[in-house]
């Protein structure tokens, strides 16, 4: 039993803007009153939800890949030494498993969605999850270049397409469904992408990105996951590529969707001297569409590693940066590339792409549809969160950090024309009720009674960067995991899943494609059920 | 001049890992605060006393006696004073490090001034691979600085490194300057195979004759102006680089053509 009393309450999902109340805890979970138990004193001090993040990679083949692959940033990196309660680890651009955990509750966020794992890879992505302690997980499964998936949704066999998925799902013990550039990892393995909604993908005769696009949308809504299509548009990173995702946007019309990364998809221009900001436009078009949420996937500078699967995108940025470049080919399912890269102010695609993430957070009006992400880790690390939180909430801050940028960047975006600051409740939306609904998970990102009582408690400073940085307590489940900077405990997460039902005979139709395409035993892909560490199963409820 | 004096008690077992040996650390602790200086023995956490003697405090200079090749990581991104060192020495012997001088008397292990910035590490005996090398993964190893070794050197001298000077005065093994981006690597003895290989920019000069790849391209014989100014600055260490149109000719090679080619290997021809 635990009571919190004294402090400015920030909730959100229940609309309780910097009251001051008192929180108990029991059993894990908020209660209207406790009797006994510790007490901590939080008068003068801020409460937030536990933070949740919608759209990061910790787990699974291309982030371990990353981590191979980076070995030079190991050596700088922060080390976790190992003590009684701890396991060692390293931060840095990849973090091991043990160390994510320490490093997202040390910054006060207590759940994350892995938004990338093909189902090949499930089984290890699962393991690593289990391995990521404190923080309650989720993983969203790659589907929207799966190529039995593809040639049903081809032929036109919808019904049998929603059971297959369900199955896939099911199997992989997932969250939910991840599109990655649809069709354009399937053209991948021709050497070509899909840039466009309405061109035909290579190796198919009739299929576009857009029938993919909305056909995935209208099964995830019809299986009634928690969450909705997590979509990661066409033609990522390229001047210009606005076009194509309000041209995906329009093809979501009548269906949830939360578009992942919306900063790499809103450029102008032709090419990569006349790239310009298209924020303003995508925000507009956004606004006046509330069916759908989006992460920002902002850019900060400095050095990350970029991991997508998204392969043929990685392939051109290492053709531009001449630096390390990792392919994966994972079977029929999707692919994965890896490229190290470094987001430099001097640079003018840079420049523009720090300005964009920061424009869409600012210029979308409801907070409760767009969250802060970097796309760990993509944009920037996920442990510099509270640096993009300054930029939110400190105009004044935000325009110092633009007079370093180049001159000439200032006619190609709109961030000098916005005054909008962020106040301690849109932070608390964005970072944590918005995305815990956006997940379907009301347990999370909410001070209510019967939610968990995942609660961070700051300091309050002027300087908010460091406020959100360090949090004073973090309360997990009840437990106090962090204080004052020190790891107290480190208690399992959960997993969140989805068990959608399929046909019964959906097994005996893949069984046989299995065997053909698969190097795998059919009986061997799916993941059991023991594999994972406390699974919270969510209900499915389809979507009207 | 006031010195630390640290001595060995034994060599240890499994690689003991002191990157809190270096001037900046212990220049102003005491005796009793550098004896409680943290180092790894494998995995276990340690004291620094339970390997060493110590004589002496707050000093910049630091002398290091025993039997130190599984003794790694020393003046580690040091950035002044002196450490000098009797005796063999484990590896990563000032890596990383940005000013400051390192002496040893006796042989030096892998790594040596891996991805250092500045200053100067003289090697009396032999050295190990990878001398001024990038680590793993690494884009650049050294950036400035001076190594001077006596003895030998291991292979992949130099390997990526973007500037600075590395002096071997006996055989380096294979890939000196694999990879390499700019600076200069003198062999005064020649090298074994693939000299230069990968190379995009910079400069290695050997004085004795030595195995030039297929893909460098002869561009001629000349005495560039530069070794001159080179031959000069190393004669402070005692180092002779021959220069003189009345001695010889060098031979100059473009490479790697896998590449860019915009590196050079010179070799010396004496009249």
């Amino acid at each position: 039993m635990l009571r919190v009393t004294g402090g400015k309450v920030f909730d959100p999902a229940n609309g309780i803007n910097g009251e001051v109340r008192d929180l108990c805890v029991d059993q894990g979970r908020f209660v209207g009153s406790v009797d006994g138990g510790k007490t901590i004193d939080a008068t003068g001090m801020v409460i937030f939800p536990g933070g949740v993040d919608v759209h990061t990679h910790v787990a699974g083949g291309s982030i371990n890949f990353a981590r191979a692959m980076t070995p030079e940033d190991h050596r700088r990196t922060q080390a976790f030494i190992r003590t009684k309660t701890r396991r060692s680890g390293i931060g840095g651009m990849a973090p091991t498993t043990f160390a994510t955990g320490y490093l997202y509750a040390g910054m006060g966020f207590t759940t994350v969605n892995e938004a990338a794992v093909p189902v090949l890879s499930a089984r290890h992505t699962h393991e690593e999850l289990s391995d990521i302690p404190i923080v309650d997980k989720s993983s969203l499964v790659l589907m929207a270049n799966n190529e039995i998936l593809l040639d049903l949704i081809e032929k036109g066999e919808l019904e049998r397409a929603k059971q297959v998925l369900a199955w896939y799902v099911s199997s992989a013990k997932a969250y939910g469904v991840k599109a990655v550039n649809p069709g354009g990892v399937a053209a991948w393995k021709y050497g070509n992408d899909a840039k466009t909604l309405t061109e035909t993908i290579s190796g198919y005769k009739t299929l576009t990105p857009g029938n993919v696009v909305t056909n995935l949308a209208k099964l995830v809504d019809e299986l009634g996951f928690p969450h909705p299509i997590h979509l990661h548009c066409n033609n990522l990173g390229a001047p210009g590529n606005i076009s194509t995702t309000i041209e995906t946007m329009k093809h979501l019309e009548g269906h949830r969707a939360h578009l992942a990364h919306l900063q790499y998809h809103a450029y102008g221009g032709d090419d990569w001297t006349t790239m310009r900001s298209e924020a303003a436009q995508l925000a507009e078009y956004f606004n006046a569409h509330p069916n759908m949420t989006t992460d920002a996937g902002a850019v900060l500078f400095g050095d990350t590693v970029t991991i997508t699967a998204d392969g043929p995108w990685q392939h051109l940025l290492y053709k531009l940066t001449g630096r390390k470049w990792g392919n994966l080919d994972v079977e029929n399912e999707t692919g994965c590339g890896i490229v190290p890269y470094t987001y430099k102010p001097s640079n003018l695609v840079n420049a523009v792409q720090w300005a964009v993430g920061l424009e869409l957070l600012l210029l979308i009006d409801d907070p409760w549809r767009v969250f802060l992400s970097t796309d760990h880790p993509n944009g920037a690390c996920f442990w510099r969160y509270p640096e993009i939180v300054k930029l939110l909430m400190c105009a004044d801050f935000r325009n110092e950090c633009m007079r370093k940028l180049p001159v000439s960047i200032m006619n190609k975006i709109t961030l000098p024309e916005i005054t909008r600051e962020y106040t301690l409740y849109e932070i608390a939306t964005i970072m944590s009720a918005g995305p815990a609904r956006a997940l379907g998970l009301k347990q999370k990102g909410n001070l209510g009674i019967g939610a968990d009582a995942d609660i961070v408690i700051y300091n309050q400073e002027d300087d908010v960067e460091h406020m959100f940085g360090h949090p004073r307590y973090v309360i997990k489940g009840g437990e106090v995991v962090i204080e004052e900077g020190e790891i107290r405990e480190t208690p399992d997460g959960r997993e969140f899943i989805v068990q959608p039902k399929y046909e019964s005979d959906t097994e005996a139709f893949l069984q046989p494609l299995f065997e053909e395409l698969y190097t795998m035993q059919f009986e061997n892909y799916p993941v059991e059920m023991e594999r994972i560490e406390h699974p919270d199963i969510q209900e499915c409820v389809p979507v009207e | 001049m006031s010195t630390i004096t640290l001595t060995l008690k034994e060599s240890p077992s499994v690689p003991l890992e002191t990157e809190v040996i270096t001037p900046d650390t212990v220049a102003d602790l005491s005796r009793s605060e550098i004896a409680a200086l943290t180092v790894y023995h494998g995995k276990r956490v340690c004291r620094l006393d339970d390997f060493f003697d110590i004589d002496g405090e707050k000093s910049e200079h630091i002398e290091i006696h025993g039997d130190l090749h599984r003794v790694r990581m020393i003046g580690k991104g040091m950035s002044r004073g002196s450490l000098s060192i009797t005796g063999n020495v484990g590896m990563h012997l000032g890596a990383q490090m940005s000013g400051g001088t390192i002496t040893v008397n006796g042989n030096a292990s892998d790594w040596i001034g891996a991805e250092m910035t500045g200053g100067l590490i003289r090697i009396h005996g032999n050295g190990g691979g990878q001398i001024g090398a990038a680590y793993r993964g690494s884009l650049a190893g050294m950036r400035n600085g001076t190594i001077l070794v006596d003895g030998t050197a291991g292979l992949e001298v130099g390997m990526r490194m973007k500037r600075g000077t590395i002096v071997i005065g006996k055989t380096v093994r294979d890939f000196a300057g694999l990879q390499m981006k700019g600076g200069t690597i003198v062999m005064l003895s020649g090298a074994e195979i693939r000299t230069g290989a990968w190379m995009n920019r910079g400069t290695i000069i050997s004085c004795q004759p030595t195995q030039v790849m297929p893909t460098f391209a002869y561009s001629g014989a000349y005495n560039p102006t530069f070794v001159n100014v080179y031959a000069k600055h190393l004669t402070q260490y005692g180092i002779d680089l021959p220069y003189k149109v009345s001695a010889g000719t060098y031979s100059r090679y473009a490479g790697d053509m896998g590449v860019s080619g915009k590196g050079e290997l010179l070799v010396w021809n004496p009249v």
